[in-house]
């Protein structure tokens, strides 16, 4: 069972770094933003394998506040790409 | 044990191809709302799936901790919640920019 798993981490690590490639040569600010919260996504589960990889289970709550964060961190710069400035 | 262990990889491995597909559909699309619309689905459906399974794994492989599957459900929730609201927050916010959608037979960018 632990080959699936590092089989399943393998994969994961390759779909970032397709989705690397859009964050780095993406044209313009939007696709940038949209890669980097994908790339988010793909760590959360990333970090919930590896949990079981290495049998500790303190990366699920690495996982939660990083979804959170990813989140907060992608609502914040829509608004601010969409209106030039946060609080108003 | 042998049929949890099948149904676990039959789990992760639907994770791993649409996690794969959604990032190749962020490659090989031709403009940014085509590219959202590939991995906005894909991601969460991806997401959701590699989490289920581990989740699945541990409640039968320790069904002593039921703490930890609690957590993971959460996350799947919190996942299928937050992602596209988050991909159209930025959906939303690049139209009102006025990124201008892609026609059929313009050039790709």
């Amino acid at each position: 069972m632990i080959t699936v798993f590092w089989i399943t981490l393998l994969f994961i690590a390759i779909a970032v770094g397709l989705s690397l490639y859009r964050a780095v040569a993406g044209p313009g600010v939007f696709n940038r933003v949209a890669a980097v919260n994908i790339i988010g996504t793909k760590t959360i589960a990333l970090l919930v394998v590896m949990g079981y990889y290495f049998e500790r289970p303190y990366f699920f709550d690495i996982a939660l506040l990083y979804a959170m964060i990813n989140f907060i961190g992608t609502l914040v710069f829509a608004r601010y790409l969409e209106r030039g400035e946060l609080w108003s | 044990m042998v049929v949890i262990h099948v149904i676990v990889t039959a789990l992760l491995g639907a994770g791993i191809f649409f996690t794969l597909v959604g990032s190749i559909g962020l490659l090989r699309f031709p403009d940014f709302y085509t590219r959202l619309h590939a991995t906005g689905k894909c991601d969460t459906l991806g997401g959701g799936l590699l989490i289920l399974g581990t989740m699945v794994y541990h409640l039968f492989q320790y069904p002593e901790t039921l703490l930890v599957p609690a957590k993971l459900a959460f996350l799947i929730f919190f996942i299928f919640i937050a992602n596209p609201t988050a991909t159209h927050a930025l959906m939303k916010s690049a139209y009102k920019t006025g990124v201008e959608p892609w026609h059929l037979g313009e050039k790709r960018r």
